[in-house]
């Protein structure tokens, strides 16, 4: 399983997502956030769900396959939430519905909660769809080229590029080596399983160190093979890759610009996440 | 043409030059020949391979490759260009995770346009056998898959002279077999140079000539038939006879009539032949 992370989470499909360009998704990413953080009533986030929905269905994942990976982060968001329930001060006395020492909990800091926790959500859920549909490869690709102004700055945008690749490229590796290190160890006595967190940290010992001798050494190797192969930094390299901006970046672009205006346009027209309190509370 | 010419090399991996790792070594080989280079762990070998391509300078002495003198910094694209180099470990040398990425690395550090580089991922891919696996992932391949691979990402930059760094060492038989088959046929077929860097005496049967080595020295140097005739002095060296050779020198200390033969048909042949005589 662990042999497959350099392709991540990534579930092949042939969809229009899929298809699309790896910058306009980062892009796109990046403004979906935005709008998330935008929206100041339920109805702006019912708005950024409906979007949501509908890249699901484009990018024809399961429901099911994009849920999963939201559960790894579940319990980061109901104790996010949590925290916020407990600490959240309200500024109406009316709206107080218990009270123990210094936690009280309101109408303010439940409507708080869920927004937040909403929030949270949708934003993991944001970026997940990302990863389902972009190999971690055309990610780096899209990064790259993503950097590229930078370079006017002199920052070195090629270099992060090869290395973020070369690292993608190792993970499957050093995870080999990693297990080997473990059974070897484990065949001369050791033990992983049993003692308290520092125990096992401390057991973890005799595997990092020759695993990170070994990596040093397979660096080396690697940097022979690159000099024989004539690499000799960013000058005078040209690109096999290339990426194409399509109609459907365009598109999605668009789409997410109405998302955007929707939002804002909600937030004028109907006012602050608290408003519905008036509803239970006079 | 001379491809590869080594003048006196003299080479050592520490700063005052004891210890060498190479003694004064001088030898010639010509475009079109299939070299092997045998020797025991530390005999220099893989020393003097790095320094066919500028990866090692010479202490003392001249690496010239066609011509252009190692030594000489602006020339070293250009050597590298000419003699590509295919390593031990599949895994430390593939830099991407997608296999016609990492053939394109080489082009593209040379600089080639690229329409062009399709062109030549599609000829290295070919040459390999292994266009099937194009946008497969060096993850899921076996290590001669790897080391095919490999060979594919070096032929990509056109290069006259093969090295292979005791490149079949980690292999198994088949993977082992597979490499080699495609090493012959660049040189057959596209006249390749190969030089074959290797501690298995079957390998280098393959070859035109075998270099023998010995704690940096040059020691024996001829047609792989004529090195493995004098068995004694192979010893000497710790070096072994192929399989079959070996299996015919006991059973003619035996007192079995058998021909000299280096292969396992050659071997099944003579017996054959010594049976029915009998």
């Amino acid at each position: 399983m662990l042999n497959d992370v350099a392709f991540g989470q990534y579930y092949p499909a042939k969809s229009f997502v899929h298809n699309m360009d790896p910058r306009a998704k980062i892009v796109l990413v990046i403004a979906f956030i935005v709008a998330i953080f935008l929206a100041k009533n339920f109805l702006g986030l019912a708005a950024v769900i409906l979007f949501l929905i509908l890249v699901v269905i484009l990018a024809r994942v399961p429901f099911g396959r994009v849920l999963r990976s939201v559960k790894m982060v579940l319990f980061l968001i109901i104790f996010t939430a949590i925290l916020n329930l407990f600490f959240y001060s309200s500024n109406s006395e009316l709206h107080i519905l218990w009270q123990w020492k210094f936690i009280t909990i309101s109408w303010e800091a439940i409507i708080n909660m869920l927004f937040l926790a909403l929030r949270l959500f949708l934003l993991v859920m944001g970026t997940t769809i990302l990863t389902l549909t972009t190999t971690p490869v055309s990610l780096t690709d899209g990064i790259e080229s993503l950097l590229t102004p930078l370079k006017w700055i002199r920052f070195p945008v090629h270099e992060l590029a090869l290395i973020m690749s070369i690292a993608l490229r190792f993970i499957p590796i050093l995870t080999d080596e990693t297990n080997r290190i473990i059974a070897a160890q484990k065949a001369r006595g050791a033990d992983f399983e049993t003692g308290g967190l520092i125990k096992r940290a401390k057991a973890m010992i005799p595997v990092l160190v020759p695993l990170l001798v070994s990596a040093f050494r397979r660096a080396e190797d690697l940097g022979d093979a690159m000099d024989a192969r004539c690499y000799s930094g960013a000058k005078g390299r040209t690109k096999y890759k290339k990426l194409t901006f399509t109609w459907r970046d365009l598109l999605g672009l668009l789409l997410l610009a109405g998302l955007i205006t929707g939002v804002v346009f909600l937030n004028i027209y109907f006012g602050g996440k608290f408003d519905v309190i008036g509803w239970f509370v006079a | 043409m001379e491809a590869v010419k080594f003048e006196n090399v003299k080479f050592s991996y520490r700063e005052d030059g004891k210890d060498p790792a190479l003694n004064g070594v001088t030898l010639c080989i010509e475009e079109g020949q299939f070299v092997a280079v045998l020797g025991m762990n530390g005999s220099g070998k893989s020393t003097l391979a790095k320094l066919i391509n500028a990866l090692l300078i010479p202490f003392s002495g001249k690496v010239e490759v066609f011509g252009m003198d190692t030594s000489d910094e602006k020339k070293t694209f250009e050597i590298r260009k000419n003699a590509g180099m295919v390593f031990q470990n599949p895994d430390n040398q593939t830099v991407a995770s997608i296999v016609e990425d990492d053939v394109a690395f080489g082009p593209e550090n040379i600089g080639v346009p690229r329409e062009e580089i399709g062109k030549r991922i599609d000829f290295a891919l070919d040459a390999v056998g292994m266009q099937e696996f194009r946008k497969s992932t060096p993850a899921r391949l076996s290590g001669g898959q790897k080391q095919r691979i490999a060979i594919a990402g070096v032929l990509a930059i056109l290069p006259k002279i093969m090295i292979l760094d005791e490149s079949t060492a980690m292999l198994d038989p088949r993977g082992r077999r597979e490499v080699m088959d495609v090493v012959r046929r660049l040189n057959r077929e596209k006249g390749m140079t190969v030089i074959l860097i290797t501690h298995f005496m079957d390998e280098a049967l393959q070859a035109d000539r075998a270099i023998v080595m010995h704690r940096g020295e040059v020691v024996m140097d001829g047609a792989p038939e004529e090195i493995f005739a004098r068995s004694d002095e192979l010893e000497t060296y710790n070096l072994t006879l192929p399989r079959a050779a070996y299996v015919c020198k006991k059973l003619q200390e035996a007192g079995m009539p058998v021909r000299n033969a280096f292969t396992a048909e050659e071997l099944a042949e003579g017996i054959c032949e010594s049976l029915r005589k009998a």
